[in-house]
């Protein structure tokens, strides 16, 4: 077990290599020089060579690659150009709505996607399976902004019960700027909620014909817990790799989710320095959401060895 | 009418009777198609012994055994007539086929419990064999859960699983076949049932480790007193641990008598054939001598010609008519009585006396 963890972060580390090494790559091999580009065609040439001079451009590709590498090991992932602070610090600022909202849709997206999958396997067939089908057949094909804006229209604008967008005034509280994120945590839940749905659905219908059902409604047990002790825990098995896909496309999600609701998360960080072409932002961040990425791997694999004892390494 | 006459009956059963089944039909519909798994089966299990039911493959036995379960999966099949009278440890007649499921949880594991036909697919495989056996002794003898998994461990041993104490913490996968199939009957023995249902424990057992599993289920009936349903197509097993068998044929019971009645006196075609077809060597009931038989037609290995009919297409009649030697033309119009040939002896053909 310890050698398995052992191995599977030496494999992180692989990854998070080969990673860092693209995003270095990448700014170096664009057509033309690199600091030019940032600035701009107005650019004055000093300007430019301060720049590349800053950037450490001057240098040799060997030693520039060895200090970036040097730098990213010491959790230093540059400067941003614009925002005149290190990449670290503008992700932080920006890392608490895309945490909270990606964490609140993956809730909405189990709470809803669970028990309906569940629901619609036990009565399969039934009005209520059909309806639950159709519904994730939909969810499954609708765009996330239109669904976001819809939801702007009816919940914020109509009813009024959530703010249209932001995420309150620069003194809200921590539960003021929760409440900021519902709406776009329902809009991603819910659309995320279809796939799991459906995985779960299948895979309680599998288990739900297994002999060991059959023998614990044999030992006289209730159907509550054959089908939520005996039953699921088995179909959770498979359900369990689509959750951890779910949260790595809600994380992607968030990020455009973000524009739409006008919200200061990573997503609104990248946008704009993508626009501005900040480079160190932008490496910065798919530094960053590549090791998140593989972290959310690496737990559902550990959760697996929970789930299933039959899974060990 | 024949159905307002059987339900006037007054639901009784002999003292000695634990489970009584009468025309038990349990249909399922397969596209369309109604397949009459079960057509009629009658059943007498007496208290504290074993009835062996045996019958080839698809004659309904599990089909049986699931109904007096009710674990017939629904809405594909369902019981659709017959009664199955028990008698509960309270000493009430219950009708099994009618009992609501609430109260049908209460007898399953508790009073009548199961080992089914598959060892290696009925435990479930994410929790350990000592939680899936302390669940049903928590669930019926109302036990908290160290004195539950106290009595796993007692039931482990019981069944001679070496290393009780470290193998309770054990999974399904980690154990063999043989194992698996201990630590189901550990399960079922578990509540101390009035009935076990074994159907075919042994079968997916190789031959040293099915001996080992008869011994001990037969070991464990004498000291927990208990009937045993012992579902198995093999003769030999019945001749070793059956006080009473009944054959089945086609969703019927053609025969049933006691076990050295049947082996000596089969008073049913079919079952002449089944006896037969056992090699020489086990054909010995308790009791029998084996070079009793003069004549050499029998020695023979003699399988018996024919198949089975499909239960979504049985013949009128006789179900067996169409393999039978021994049919007339009477056997083709309806279907035979299961009537009373000697005491405590009954077959279901109009021939019987000529066998
Ligand atoms: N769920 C089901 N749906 C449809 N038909 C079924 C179902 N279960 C059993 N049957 C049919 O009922 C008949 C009797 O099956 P059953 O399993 O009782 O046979 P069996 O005597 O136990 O045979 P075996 O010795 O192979 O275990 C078979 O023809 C089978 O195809
Ligand atoms: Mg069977």
């Amino acid at each position: 077990m310890q050698t398995y963890i052992l191995k599977r972060i030496l494999g992180m580390a692989v990854v998070m290599l080969i990673v860092a090494t693209i995003s270095f790559v990448i700014v170096r091999v664009v057509p033309g020089d690199p600091a030019a580009i940032m600035l701009g065609p107005d650019a004055s040439p000093a300007d430019i060579a301060d720049l590349r001079a800053r950037l450490g451009l001057e240098r040799p590709l060997p030693a520039q690659y060895a200090i970036f590498m040097g730098d990213l090991l010491t959790g230093d992932l540059g400067r941003s150009i614009f925002l005149d602070r290190p990449v670290v610090q503008a992700l932080a600022e920006r890392a608490e709505p895309t945490i909270c909202l990606t964490v609140m849709a993956t809730l909405v997206a189990l709470l809803i996607g669970i028990p309906a999958g569940i629901v619609s396997a036990v009565r399969r067939g039934s009005a209520v399976d059909q309806a639950t089908l159709g519904l994730a057949m939909l969810g499954a094909s609708i765009p996330s902004f239109w669904l976001g804006l819809l939801f702007i229209q009816f919940f914020a604008v109509r009813l009024g019960w959530f703010p249209v967008a932001g995420y309150g005034d620069p003194g809200a509280g921590f539960l003021e700027r929760l409440r900021h994120l519902v709406l776009p945590a329902l809009v991603l839940g819910l659309l995320s909620s279809a796939l799991i749905t459906r995985f779960t659905r299948a895979s309680m219908l599998d288990v739900l014909g297994d002999d060991y059902v059959r023998t614990g409604r044999a030992k006289g047990l209730d159907e509550w817990t054959v089908i939520m002790k005996h039953a699921f825990r088995n179909a959770l098995i498979p359900v369990l790799t689509v959750i951890g896909l779910t949260v790595a496309v809600l994380l992607g999600g968030a990020i455009v989710t973000e524009t739409v609701f006008g919200l200061p998360g990573v997503g609104n960080l990248v946008v704009q320095a993508v626009l501005r072409r900040d480079y160190p932002v932008i490496q910065g961040t798919l530094i960053v959401v590549a090791a998140v990425y593989v972290l959310v791997n690496l737990t559902i694999d550990l959760l697996y060895t929970v789930v299933d004892p039959r899974v060990r390494y | 009418m024949a159905m307002a006459e059987a339900a006037a009956e007054p639901a009784a059963i002999a003292d000695e009777t634990l489970l009584q089944i009468e025309g038990l039909r349990t249909h399922f519909r397969k596209d369309g198609a109604v397949v009459r798994s079960v057509d009629g089966v009658d059943l007498r299990i007496p208290r504290g012994r074993t009835l062996a039911v045996v019958g080839e493959s698809g004659s309904g036995k599990s089909v049986t055994s699931l109904s007096i379960m009710r674990l017939i999966p629904e809405p594909a099949g369902r019981i659709v007539g017959g009664r199955m009278l028990y008698r509960d440890r309270t000493g009430r007649l219950l009708d099994l086929a009618r009992l609501p499921v609430s109260e049908m949880r209460r007898i399953r594991g508790g009073e009548i419990s199961m080992i089914f036909q598959e060892p290696m697919t009925s435990l479930n495989p994410v929790f350990t064999v000592g939680d899936q056996i302390a669940e049903a002794v928590a669930l019926h003898a109302g036990k908290d859960r160290a004195e539950a998994r106290r009595v796993a461990v007692e039931m482990l041993r019981l069944v001679e699983i070496p290393a009780a104490e470290r193998r309770v913490d054990e999974y399904p996968h980690q154990m063999s076949g043989g194992m698996r199939q201990r630590v189901m009957i550990a399960l079922a023995l578990s509540c101390r049932p009035s009935l076990l249902i074994a159907d075919e424990p042994t079968t997916a057992l190789d031959v040293t480790i099915q001996a080992q599993i008869l011994d001990l289920m037969r070991r464990l009936q004498r000291e927990i007193g208990m009937s045993m349903l012992f579902v198995t197509h093999n003769l030999g097993v019945v001749a070793e641990i059956a006080h009473e068998v009944a054959v089945m044929y086609a969703g019927r019971v053609v025969e049933q008598a006691g076990v050295e009645a049947i082996f000596a006196h089969p008073r049913h075609p079919y079952t002449e054939g089944l006896i037969a077809c056992i090699p020489r060597l086990r054909r010995h009931a308790p009791g029998q001598q084996r070079d009793r038989e003069p004549g050499g037609r029998r020695h023979r290995l003699v399988a018996i010609p024919g198949s089975i009919p499909s239960p979504a297409a049985l013949p009128p009649g006789c179900a067996f008519a169409p393999r039978c030697s021994r049919a007339v033309d009477a056997c083709r119009l309806e279907i035979p009585d299961l009537v009373e040939v000697a005491p405590g002896h009954r077959s279901r053909c109009l021939r019987w006396r000529d066998l």
